[in-house]
Order: C-alpha cells, then structure tokens, then sequence
C-alpha cells in the first residue's frame, strides 16, 4: 500500500513555532546583535567584533565565576541525585502515607525562589535563625555573611532542601511504574536487596533520573536568586555565579555588548554539557557496532 | 514596516543567521530530495541522525572559534576554516 503524505500536519506546529520564534529566538539573535557592538546609551552601537568574548574569555573574574558555578553543580548533583534516590525508595508504595509523603515532598517546590532565600537568611542567621543560633550554641563558629565555607555550606544546603523532592518525585514516579511480577521474579530467584535495585529499580528509573539529573544540572548551573538572596553573591565574590556576575555586569555596570557575550559563552556551556549528559545517559550501555558510511 | 533598530541588527550578524537558517533549509531540501537520515553509529559509538550531526557540527565551531579567540590573536576566518573541516569530519564519521 503506498504510503500517504500529508503536510497538513505542518500547520499545527506553526503557532508553537511562531511563540518560541516570539520568546526565545527574537531575544537570542538580539543578544548576538549586542555582543558584536559597543552602546553608549540611546540606542545608539558600535561595531567592536568578536573583541567582547576575547574580553570575556580571557577575564579571571569570568574563570573564577565559571569555576564557582561548575563546583556548585558537581556538588548539587552528587547529594541530589543519591539522596532523592534513597528517599524515593524509602517512601511507601501504598497506603494512607502515601498521600502525606507527596504532598510533604512537593511543599518546598511550591515556594517561589525569593521566598526560599529568604527563609534561609532568616533561618541561618546567628541571633534569631533556628539553624544559626542552634549551630552557634553547639559550639561551632559559624557565620554565612564573613565565612566562604560557611556561605557555601548555607547555599548548598538551601539548594539541597528545595530541589531534592523534585528528584524524589521523579525517581518515585519510576518505582512505583514496575509491575509486581519483576519483584516476584526476583524473589523466586533469591536476589539480593542491592541485586534488586542494580537489576530491576535502577534500569527502570533510568529515564526519569536522566530528565532529573538534567533539570538539576541546568537549573543549578543557572541558578540566580536564592544566592542572591541569601549572600548577595559574597562574602567578596565567593558565591558569585555565572548568572550574579553577569546581572552584575548588564544591569549594575550596563555593559550590554561584554553581558551579550558573556551570556552567549554561558548559554554554550549549558548547550554542551546538557548534550553530553542526555548523550552519554541516552547511549548508556548501547555498545553498538558501526553502521553506515560517510555522506 | 516594523521597526527592528532596537535589534541592533548588523550585516555580519544578518549573514550569520542568514547561513544558520540556511543550513537547516538545506538539510530538509537534501532530506526530500536523497532520503538517508535514519540514526546511524559514527565513531563516537552513539547514534546521529542528519539533524544530530548538524547540531555537532554547529555546537562544535562554535566552540572552536570561542577556543580560537581564547588562544590566539590571529584572525577568525582561520577558525572558520577549521570549523568547516570540523563540519566535513562529523558528517563523514560521527
């Protein structure tokens, strides 16, 4: 039978085509219009070329934020993605907890990003925060706004009480897809409780755990307001990331060509390490031979 | 006609969207017309459709001219031709 080809289906993708053209596309060529031109006000630019991402590439303010923001991801994973497995797994599948452990797990992702770092500045503080003053009392000198580590302890933790659920959330969601007859399987076969989890929960949360480590990476590389919030990016500069330095640079400083080409360079680096993950994750264990030849 | 001067449009930035969307024009033209874009694994060990390669190619020049401006001082068009080279390999082999 021959195939049918129907193009009609072509003008069904229009509008979503037409809404990120509008949001994201528009903004994005404009952000490369700046990054080429200098603008001293008024609409008014300046041909500089590619002189703005030289300056960025070879700026220490921009390595060291750079290295701040990857060192902040590395650490957001490695308690995250874990910590929200073994929580997922110790929630009950079924039950009156069931309801009470969702809903406990979602709170922190229904507060807004601003109020959470306002929370933790508040929660943190040594003289009328829970956490400062219980943490000062034990002995422990501990202060966010002086300390580096202090302050980085303070905003990995943060980020760690408001994002673990959404990987809790997902990795459930991929427990609680196994059919039974896996489990029966497994027990007939006298399989162990880590046998069960390499063999049987982990392949089939892999998935989720893919859309999850990615949302994480990209949100904790991009993170912006609760830092700013809670340390305002210091003490100095210890918790200046990407984004904080770059607001810092388009708004504070209103140097929009060097911000244009800082963001550019920014949104590369995003492109690239999300497409290594989903590449690397998507392709895990698919040892494939070569097929096909060159073009 | 709309005003787009809040764009800070330029001729080189228009040409570089100019070929970007060209590229992709092309890859649909040369799709209809040679019909070959089924996933394939390349030497990387992943499979990559047309559009995947593309995508590489892309995301690779950009980072080998981001690389050329880090390190030298010489000219972009050298970079540009390392680029294309780059693009001739990834859709030979990847």
């Amino acid at each position: 039978m021959e195939k049918t080809w129907n193009n009609k289906a072509w003008f069904f993708v229009l509008p979503v085509l037409l809404l990120v053209a509008f949001s994201a596309v528009i903004p994005l060529m404009t952000v490369v219009n700046y990054s080429v031109q200098d603008s001293f006000g008024n609409n008014q630019f300046f041909w500089y070329g590619a002189d703005w991402f030289r300056e960025v590439l070879t700026s220490e303010r921009f390595h060291d934020a750079l290295i701040r923001n990857l060192l902040f991801s590395a650490i957001i994973l490695a308690i995250e993605v874990p910590l929200g497995i073994l929580v997922a797994l110790a929630m009950p599948k079924k039950g009156i907890w069931v309801p009470v452990c969702l809903v406990l797990m979602a709170l922190p992702l229904l507060i807004p990003w601003n109020v959470v770092g306002t929370i933790w500045q508040v929660f943190a503080r040594t003289d009328i925060g829970l956490l400062g003053y219980t943490v000062d009392a034990l002995g422990i000198d501990y202060n966010y706004v002086r300390n580096t580590f202090d302050a980085w302890v303070t905003v990995v933790v943060m980020d760690v009480w408001h994002w673990t659920s959404l990987v809790v959330l997902l990795c459930y969601a991929g427990l609680v897809s196994i059919p039974d007859a896996y489990y029966q399987a497994a027990k007939i076969d006298g399989a162990s409780r880590w046998a069960v989890f390499r063999y049987i929960q982990l392949p089939k949360m892999g998935r989720v755990l893919l859309i999850a480590v990615l949302l994480r990476f990209m949100d904790s590389f991009m993170i912006y307001t609760e830092p700013f919030v809670v340390t305002g990016g210091g003490p100095g500069n210890s918790t200046t990331f990407l984004s904080i330095d770059l607001v810092k640079l388009a708004i504070g400083q209103f140097n929009i060509g060097e911000a244009a080409a800082m963001s550019l360079i920014y949104f590369l680096i995003i492109l690239l390490l999300s497409w290594i993950f989903y590449t690397v994750m998507t392709n895990a264990g698919n040892d494939k031979p070569m097929t096909g030849g060159g073009e | 006609m709309i005003d787009l001067s809040w764009m800070a449009w330029t001729w080189p930035t228009a040409i570089f969207f100019i070929v970007i969307f060209s590229l992709i024009l092309a890859m649909g033209v040369w799709e209809y017309a040679s019909p070959g874009g089924a996933p394939r694994i390349g030497i990387l060990r992943f499979e990559t459709t047309r559009g995947d390669r593309l995508f590489v190619s892309l995301l690779g020049s950009a980072f080998i001219c981001l690389g050329w401006l880090w390190a030298t001082d010489l000219s972009l068009w050298y970079a540009l031709g390392v680029s294309a080279l780059f693009f001739i390999l990834v859709f030979r082999l990847v």
